[in-house]
This record gives C-alpha cells, sequence and structure tokens, in this order.
C-alpha cells in the first residue's frame, strides 16, 4: 500500500511535466495545425538553459529557496526562442502537414548539435538542489517537497490555461482563429501575430517544464528525441488539439510508466504503445478530440 | 523526367555505379552498400509516401525487420545464402505488415504517420527491453553469407564489401527498381495514384481505396526489410537503433531530398543522403545541424528535392506525381 502511494506520486509527477510539454503541442497543433517534432527540443532546451541559470543566479548570491521559482523564470525567458522559430516555419503553412513534420524533424536535428555545441556531449545536472525543500516522511511513504511542487505548478497551469481561453477576450480570439482562420482574419484578427503568440506560448510551456524537471533528472543529448515520442502518445491518447485530452492523457501515460517500472520493467514502454494503438483503433480522434469528418 | 528519357536516366546511373569500384578508392566503394540497402527501402517507401501519399514514421521498423531476420537466420538458424534470408525477411516482413497495414490504411495524413509511429516504436522497445530474445541494446550479431552460393573465402569482409558484394547489391537495386517501375507504372499503381489525389471518387469508381493501400503497405515493408538486410550485412551488427523514429525520420528526410515525386528521386536522395552524412561526418561533430539546416532548405525551399531541381523545371504542384 505504501509502495503504491508512492508509485502514484511518481506517476503524478511525470505526467506533470508530460501535461505541459502536451499542453504546448496541443495548442500549437489546434491553432496552427502543426505538429511539432521539436517540443521534445524545447523541453531539453528548458533543461540546459535552466541549469545554466540557476548556476549563474546562484553566484549572484540567489537564494536556495528561490531555486523553483528561479527555474520557472529560466523556462519562460527561454521560451522567447519562439518567435524565430514561429517565423521559419510560417513558409510551410500552406503546404502538405508531411512538409511541416519535416521542417520541425530538422530543427530535432539542428536542436541537438545547439545542444552539444553550448553545453557539451556529458548530461548536465543540479541534483544537489533536489532535496532543498526536504522530503515529507509518514512511516515508509516519503515524497520531496519538490515534486509535489512541480505538480502544483501544472495544476496551476492547467487552470490558469482554462479560464485563459475560455474567459478571457484574447482567449475567445484564440479558439475563433482555431476554429476558422479564414473568419477570424476577416473580422480583423492578426492572425500572423496571434500565431506568433501561440506558438510562443506552447514553447515557453515546454521550456518551463524541461527547467522544473532538471532538479530530478539530469539535462542530457537524449532527452529531446525520447521525450518527444512521450508527448506524442500523450496527445494521440487524449486526441489532437484537446487541453482536456492532454490532461487526460499525460495522466494515463505517467501513471502507466510508473507502474509498469515496478510490475514488469519490459513493458515500460510497451504498455504506453498498445495503449496508443488500442486508442487510435476504437477512438481515432483521442478520448477527448473531436471525431475527423 | 519530361525532358529526358528514364530509361536513359536509369541506364546512365547504373553504368557510373559499376565503373565506381574501378575509379574510386574503396572506402567510398563500401561506403555504397548502405546506399544500396537504404535506397532499395526507399523505393518501397515512396511507393507508399510518393504514389499512395501516405507517409510512414516508422518504417525504419522494416529495416529492423530486415537485419534482425538477417541475425536470426543466419546467426540462430546457420542459414549461409543469403539469397534464402534475403528472401525469408522480405516474405515475414510482408507477413507481419499486412496486419499492422490492416489497422493503419484506415487513416491518411498525420493519423497514419502517428500509427505507423506508435507501431514503429513498439517494435523498437520489444527490441530494445527483451534482452534475452534480441540481445537488448547491444544488438544481434549477423555473421557473414554467402551470394549465390560462393564462399568468396579469398576476400577478407572488406575486400569482399568492396568488391563481389558491391555488384551483387547494385543488381539488386536494378532488380528492384525494374519492378518497381513495373508496379507504378501497372493498373495497380495507376489506382494507388486516384486513391491518393481523390480517395473517394477512387471508391465511387470501384477502386477498393483500403485494399490498394494495404497492398503497397504489405510492398513497401518487403522492400524495407531487403534494405535492412544489406544495411545488416554491412555493419554485421543489427542494433535497435535501426529502428528508432529518428531513423524513421532519416527514410523520409532521404525521399524529400531525393524528391519523392519522381521516381528516381528515393534512389538520388539515398545517395546525396549516404554522401553528405559520411562528408560531414568527417568534417565536424556537429553534422547533424548540417544536415537540419538542409533539410529545412529543401523543405522550404525545392519541396521537389534534387530531382526536380535537375529537372529543372518547377513543377506548378509540388509534391504531387505528374
Amino acid at each position: 500500500m505504501v509502495a503504491f502511494a508512492n508509485i502514484l506520486v511518481g506517476g503524478v509527477f511525470h505526467a506533470a511535466v508530460l501535461f505541459l510539454v502536451a499542453a504546448g503541442l496541443q495548442l500549437v497543433f489546434g491553432v496552427q495545425k502543426i505538429v511539432n517534432l521539436a517540443c521534445g527540443s524545447f523541453y531539453a532546451l528548458g533543461a540546459y538553459f535552466g541549469v545554466s541559470f540557476i548556476g549563474y543566479v546562484s553566484a549572484a548570491g540567489l537564494s536556495p529557496w528561490l531555486m523553483m521559482p528561479g527555474l520557472v523564470v529560466a523556462g519562460v525567458l527561454v521560451g522567447f526562442v519562439g518567435p524565430p522559430i514561429e517565423r521559419l516555419l510560417r513558409s510551410v503553412y500552406t503546404r502538405d502537414e508531411s512538409f511541416q513534420l519535416l521542417l520541425t524533424f530538422a530543427l530535432v536535428l539542428m536542436f541537438q548539435d545547439v545542444f552539444r555545441f553550448v553545453w557539451g556531449p556529458n548530461p548536465r545536472s543540479l541534483d544537489s538542489a533536489y532535496l532543498i525543500y526536504g522530503v515529507i516522511n509518514a512511516r515508509e511513504f516519503s515524497v520531496p517537497v519538490y515534486n509535489l511542487l512541480v505538480i502544483a505548478v501544472a495544476i496551476a497551469t492547467a487552470a490558469g490555461f482554462g479560464a485563459f481561453l475560455q474567459r478571457t477576450n484574447y482567449g475567445r480570439i484564440l479558439r475563433a482563429t482555431a476554429e476558422n482562420r479564414g473568419m477570424a482574419e476577416a473580422l480583423g484578427v492578426d492572425v500572423r501575430r496571434l500565431y506568433a503568440v501561440v506558438f510562443t506560448l506552447g514553447t515557453a510551456l515546454g521550456t518551463t517544464a524541461g527547467a522544473l524537471v532538471v532538479p530530478t533528472a539530469a539535462a542530457s543529448l537524449d532527452m529531446a528525441i525520447d521525450f518527444v515520442i512521450e508527448a506524442f502518445a500523450v496527445v494521440v491518447i487524449g486526441g489532437l488539439g484537446s487541453m482536456r485530452g492532454a490532461l487526460a492523457g499525460a495522466l494515463i501515460v505517467g501513471l502507466i510508466r510508473a507502474y509498469a517500472i515496478v510490475l514488469y520493467p519490459e513493458a515500460e514502454v510497451l504498455a504506453i504503445y498498445i495503449i496508443v494503438i488500442a486508442v487510435l483503433l476504437l477512438r481515432p480522434a483521442g478520448l477527448f478530440g473531436r471525431q475527423a469528418t | 523526367m519530361t525532358r529526358s528519357p528514364p530509361a536513359l536516366v536509369a541506364l546512365t546511373g547504373a553504368i557510373c555505379l559499376a565503373m565506381l569500384p574501378l575509379l574510386a578508392p574503396s572506402y567510398y566503394v563500401s561506403l555504397m552498400i548502405p546506399f544500396f540497402g537504404y535506397a532499395i527501402a526507399l523505393l518501397g517507401f515512396n511507393l507508399l509516401f510518393g504514389y499512395t501519399g501516405l507517409l510512414s514514421f516508422g518504417h525504419a521498423m522494416f529495416l529492423g525487420f530486415g537485419a534482425y531476420g538477417a541475425a536470426v537466420l543466419a546467426g540462430t538458424f546457420g542459414i549461409k545464402s543469403f539469397e534464402i534470408v534475403l528472401l525469408a525477411v522480405m516474405l515475414s516482413a510482408a507477413f507481419a505488415a499486412f496486419p499492422i497495414g490492416l489497422v493503419c490504411v484506415r487513416y491518411v495524413g498525420i493519423f497514419f504517420g502517428m500509427l505507423t509511429l506508435a507501431f514503429g516504436m513498439l517494435f523498437y522497445s520489444f527490441l530494445f527491453k527483451f534482452y534475452h530474445l534480441t540481445g537488448g541494446d547491444s544488438g544481434m550479431r549477423v555473421p557473414r553469407m554467402n551470394v549465390l552460393g560462393l564462399e568468396m573465402a579469398q576476400y577478407n569482409k572488406i575486400e569482399f564489401l568492396a568488391g563481389p558484394f558491391y555488384y551483387y547489391c547494385l543488381a539488386l537495386l536494378i532488380i528492384a527498381a525494374v519492378v518497381m517501375w513495373r508496379i507504378v507504372h501497372s493498373p495497380f499503381g495507376l489506382h494507388l495514384k486516384a486513391a491518393r489525389d481523390n480517395p473517394r471518387k477512387a471508391e465511387y469508381l470501384g477502386v477498393h481505396v483500403h485494399r490498394f493501400r494495404l497492398a503497397a503497405f504489405v510492398i513497401s515493408a518487403a522492400y524495407g526489410a531487403a534494405g535492412g538486410a544489406i544495411l545488416g550485412f554491412r555493419i554485421g551488427l543489427a542494433d535497435p537503433e535501426l529502428v528508432y523514429w529518428t531513423q524513421s525520420g532519416q527514410l523520409v528526410f532521404m525521399a524529400v531530398l531525393g524528391g519523392f515525386s519522381n521516381f528516381f528521386g528515393p534512389i538520388i536522395g539515398a545517395f546525396a543522403f549516404t554522401l553528405l552524412q559520411d562528408q560531414l561526418q568527417s568534417l565536424t561533430q556537429y553534422w547533424r545541424f548540417i544536415l537540419g539546416a538542409v533539410l529545412a532548405a529543401v523543405v522550404i525551399g525545392f519541396p521537389d528535392g534534387l530531382a526536380g531541381f535537375a529537372n529543372g523545371l518547377g513543377r506548378r504542384n509540388p509534391g504531387k506525381m505528374p
């Protein structure tokens, strides 16, 4: 029972990080109709930049207690690589989706070497700071407070995004553009600008997730291409373009991984893809996606 | 292809490749073996991508099938004839592709890509995690095999690859290309194109769209396995990296680099990519960045790839077969 609870928290932590990246992926797909393979690279970028940023501000005398807000700031800051990349993607908006996918694949290749060039081939970590917020211990049940904080951030982000999309004017404009680009443009929405904003938001979500995960796992060259596959599984399970789907998918993938590692390690990744295939077969549009016509 | 008769292009290419071992150092000759492997796999890939309009993002799965199939047949069962191994892996890949295809061909566009990606990663994680069956991340050894029943023990592996095996693979590529040419120019190929351009209309006219897509998927799987067997034979190893999704991305890269709207595009793409990657790797450790930049430039600037560029008449309708 205790082990069960420990695994549960671990799984939800993983789900929280997955959700942030998948939310960015969904936002970009929902509005711009682009499936962004580079979302894993943004995640890794956030992780690497987070390590450097915290190293820098700690040297400048930042209290270690402010590490987590520091990481969020780092993630959001580096999210501003979004606009120039969006400018590049602009050339393929009207093209076939295979070209869009390939262009983001090109970004994946390029980012791999940017990481190697800037941060070197060896993993970079921040693990000394992981337990600074303490650990909650209740008999054998133990969970680092940091994990709970990240889960809280993810929940806050989900709630904030929901409110932003549903209640604010800009959120309405954004949903209208996702629904019908031409009509929104005709009604005077500056779609080019909106696309830049949306892509930057999506990027920032990915980089923030990467920055937040780095105290628990080192930033490495493989993390980008490994993570994108999981994020894809999340959005396929949840349904492309659906925020609620991202949440459900992230929880499913996060928990399955956490339990599979303990129960049957061989099936850790296998189980995720079996679910992906099952969902695509039974509900091609995903759990919360809209059925394609 | 509108300006130069395809037969002439093919003949010139084949003669150039046949002359290569006489002119180039043996390093470059043996570098051509992966080119042959990729070219054969890409011929099949392009039946699916270029002619049927289905972008598979898990096609490396079939490369892996070929390589691991060769490792099992030659290593575990001791079958030393490369022809038998080649036929066996092609057949078994086709059989494996049948149920997978049955599931996948119901979708097009991004969903087809995602589903093939999921199957590819399923196979990858099987290879990676089931250590006692597949050797896990260290892979399986692919032993040396004989070709056409000839041992050729007098050659060491490098000489063998740069000599007899080179011509053997060239012959395989020519056979594969001729067969594929017949396939795409048969009524079957025309059905595929019709189903690609307007599936609803094709269905209305009596084309069983799903059945034709499935057939294309199965054929492309067999081609992929043949290519994979050649790749595995050259390295002497079948390892899970061959099946990872980035490898599938690389296949798409080659097809687009060469130009998937041209019959010879994938072959040109495989050739250009193999040379480019080799040169960049010897030049800098940051070769991926340059490859990515090349890919981005091709996608944005030359959607018809090298073949379209060589034709020099930028089609009005990029990305569609004439």
